[in-house]
């Protein structure tokens, strides 16, 4: 009902073929994947790159689609009904979090090397930003990496970096500079198979348990000087931008999910029977149901709202921050609200509904968390 | 932002017109309306018509201006800038509320003896569906209007009738059949001049004072035959879909409204020093207004959404429920939170905001409570 005011037919094939791949290749996996705490991405990723899934809005002369963000829409609503957070997030890590900054600011040599392959699925891609000592606060960064000569001197760690285990490359942040202020950092390609990288530790999760999370290690790494991306002393800003494709591939990832874990619960309610009668027919339950169909469908159409604007290379800055904040907040309320509609069987990790309490809760804190939402809409609003 | 993605020259023509006249003709005015109870409709409304104002979207045959529903959304939005509740709730009765009805089911001499002179202002309509003992509960209506030859017998009582003290016509649901079920209700047009017509009382309310609201009682009251509308036993289903209209009236408000507000409060807590700092200093306080801001943002994406939908013909009834729910109990949500941060202040009825506590409250009941809008959703979502 009404998406095809939005949807051509042209968008649906795409639709069609990428919820038959999440149904073949990835839903049947997915417990074996959560149990082992890793999803095989060089294998899954080569398989998507195959059918040019990775790079759905990139150039074609880097491997991509050349589609636009309606498609890039499609692609992030259908990945979102894959059965667990891990792997939509492995995924998105890889077409929307790692490799925008590439595209966007990269010379031809680090899209030739780097984002082709990832798009091709050659080559799995990380994005290494946070740290022990700063996260959101992404200023507060210590990673150093010393020019000399033709390369840079790379010093430091990194933590929960997702695919970080089996990444290939990364896209880090690092200082190029002591000086205060934003212009003291710079973002570089940086491949794992240098001398000085390690995975210092695989860290277990409370969620996401497909995927993996790694703390990163680097001791005096030589990252050729051509690794740059883009100005040095400009990473911090090229990350902001990198940040907003992050933070909208969360909406389509919530908004969907949200109405999955819905419909999951609406049909386990209808066919639980207490006291003589369905549960569904309590109308406490059906209102507060009703009133997150409500609230999910606004973050739905302020989406859409920012696919439009992206579309005419408006600033979406303050939309994607309100879209982000309003989609953790509701996920938050949803994945609680369904695990205790389904009792004490909700509480089983046999029953999706857990697992999708377990890794929604990340939505409102990664990529730049509720408060740090907040405080962006308040700047962006003149408050 | 990203208004220019909707808005055209021409809508921001007509927004413009409509905003002078808000402020021109309406505002300099609204206190002393609300201290009387009052608004001379009759004087508003002619001049509101000789703009055209009350008939944006009806057919130019009966005066209206024949455009679409994104300018009667654009009149909505500007009526919404209105410093008090009332007297936009009053235009909205004439042009959403107790007109649809005539244009989609009134035969051709309804639509000539009372569309067109309220599309023209020289007639004030009020909207009777509501009793005593039927409110959300629109079936248990008791009203009865029994066929007698060329003409009904009128017997009944309505209330919380708004414009009830100064309507010429009143749009009316009563019973024609005692038989249970859903086909038993008329829809009327009842003139106020008719014999048996008579204003019970002028009822006192929290808010929204500047509107008139009555009681009204019907004593043997002849009612033509030709001022049926639409089809005998078929009222119910018409005013359901008349509903539609005064529901989506009540969307704009929500995210109008909670922004002007918002905008309000800001400037009040940049000027209000507290312990040595301006009030917006507090971050707890630019946290709540991001969040407002974030969800009025929302909910305005999907009622232009459901404004894509109208214009497309289609059944818009969960949408507009949801935005309904969604405008009720963010504008009862933020008046509570922006008198809060006013202190005292915004206790005193000098201040707009306590004015807006008070009007707000209206927009969770009236034109079917929030929990009505929850039935439906639940409905019309297969719950």
């Amino acid at each position: 009902m009404s998406s095809d005011l939005i949807f051509t037919k042209d968008h649906e094939m795409v639709r069609k073929s990428i919820r038959d791949f999440v149904n073949k290749e990835i839903n049947p996996n997915v417990d074996e994947w959560e149990e082992k705490g890793l999803t095989p991405l060089n294998d899954l990723f080569k398989k998507m790159g195959d059918l040019g899934f990775l790079g759905i809005r990139y150039d074609e002369k880097n491997g991509g689609e050349g589609l636009d963000y309606w498609y890039e829409l499609v692609f992030l609503e259908e990945i979102a009904r894959i059965h667990c957070g891990g792997i939509p997030m492995a995924i998105a890590v890889q077409s929307c979090m790692a490799t925008p900054s590439i595209e966007q600011f990269g010379s031809d040599y680090l899209k030739e090397t780097y984002l082709k392959g990832a798009l091709k699925g050659d080559l799995v891609a990380a994005i290494a930003i946070t740290e022990p000592d700063a996260g959101s606060d992404v200023a507060a960064l210590k990673s150093f990496a010393t020019k000399q000569g033709d390369h840079y001197l790379l010093n430091g760690s990194k933590t929960y970096i997702t695919n970080g285990t089996q990444a290939d490359f990364l896209t880090l942040l690092a200082r190029t500079s002591d000086d205060p202020g934003y212009h003291s950092f710079s973002l570089f390609v940086v491949p794992t198979d240098i001398k000085g990288f390690a995975v210092s530790k695989k860290l277990d999760k409370m969620g996401m348990r497909s995927s993996d999370t790694a703390e990163l290690y680097f001791d005096n790494m030589k990252i050729p000087a051509e690794n740059l991306i883009g100005v040095e002393g400009e990473g911090f800003i090229h990350q902001m931008m990198q940040f907003q494709h992050e933070r909208f591939a969360v909406l389509p990832l919530t908004y969907i999910g949200i109405e999955e874990m819905i419909k999951e619960t609406v049909k386990y309610i209808k066919e639980r029977i207490v006291f003589g009668k369905p549960l569904i027919s309590k109308q406490v339950l059906r209102h507060r149901i009703a009133q997150w169909l409500a609230e999910n469908e606004a973050i739905k159409h302020l989406s859409y709202h920012i696919v439009r604007m992206k579309m005419k290379g408006q600033d979406a800055t303050k939309e994607i921050s309100m879209g982000k904040l309003l989609a953790g907040n509701l996920v938050n309320k949803v994945a609680d609200g369904c695990l205790q509609m389904h009792g004490g069987m909700g509480f089983m990790n046999e029953m999706r509904i857990s697992r999708s309490f377990r890794d929604s809760r990340l939505t409102s804190i990664g990529g730049g968390a509720s408060e740090v939402m907040c405080e962006i809409i308040a700047k962006t609003s003149g408050i | 932002m990203g208004d220019d993605l909707y808005f055209t020259k021409d809508h921001n023509q007509v927004r413009r017109a409509v905003r002078d006249f808000v402020k021109k003709e309406i505002n300099p005015y609204v206190d002393e309306w609300e201290e009387k109870g009052m608004i001379p409709l009759h004087d508003l409304f002619k001049k509101m018509g000789d703009l055209g104002f009350l008939g944006i979207r009806y057919d130019e045959k009966y005066g209206g201006m024949g455009l679409d529903y994104w300018y009667e959304l654009i009149f909505l939005e500007e009526m919404a800038h209105t410093p008090c509740g009332g007297v936009p709730m009053a235009v909205a009765v004439q042009t959403n509320m107790a007109t649809p009805a005539i244009a989609d089911f009134g035969s051709e001499y309804l639509k000539q003896t009372y569309l067109t002179p309220a599309i023209k202002g020289d007639m004030v309509a009020a909207i009777a569906v509501t009793e005593p003992d039927a409110g959300s509960d629109v079936a248990a209506l008791k009203s009865f209007a029994r066929k007698e030859g060329d003409h009904y017998i009128l017997n009944g009582s309505k209330t919380y009738i708004t414009n009830g003290i100064q309507a010429d016509f009143l749009t009316l649901l009563a019973r024609t059949s005692d038989e249970p079920g859903y086909n038993s209700f008329s829809l009327f047009v009842v003139p106020t001049d008719l014999e048996g017509f008579a204003v019970s009382k002028k009822l006192d309310k929290l808010g929204m004072r500047s509107s008139d609201t009555a009681e009204l009682f019907f004593d043997n009251v002849k009612i033509p035959a030709q001022n049926l509308i639409g089809v005998e036993g078929e009222g119910f289903v018409q005013q359901m879909m008349q509903f539609q209209h005064e529901r989506f009236a009540a969307i704009p408000i929500g995210y109008i409204g909670v922004v002007d507000i918002i905008n309000e409060t800001i400037e009040y807590l940049k000027g209000r020093i507290v312990f040595g700092k301006p009030l917006i200093a507090k971050q707890v306080l630019r946290h709540r207004i991001a969040e407002w801001l974030a969800e009025a943002e929302a909910l305005k994406q999907l009622t232009y959404h459901i404004v894509q939908m109208k214009m497309e013909g289609q059944d818009v009834t969960k949408q507009i429920s949801m935005g309904k729910l969604l405008s009720g109990q963010l504008l009862v949500k933020v008046a509570d939170g922006c008198l809060q941060m006013y202190g005292g202040m915004g206790f005193m009825n000098e201040m707009r905001v306590s004015r807006f506590f008070r009007d707000t409250k209206l927009l969770a009941i009236g034109g079917g409570a929030n929990e009505v809008m929850c039935e439906i959703i639940s409905k019309t979502a297969g719950l």
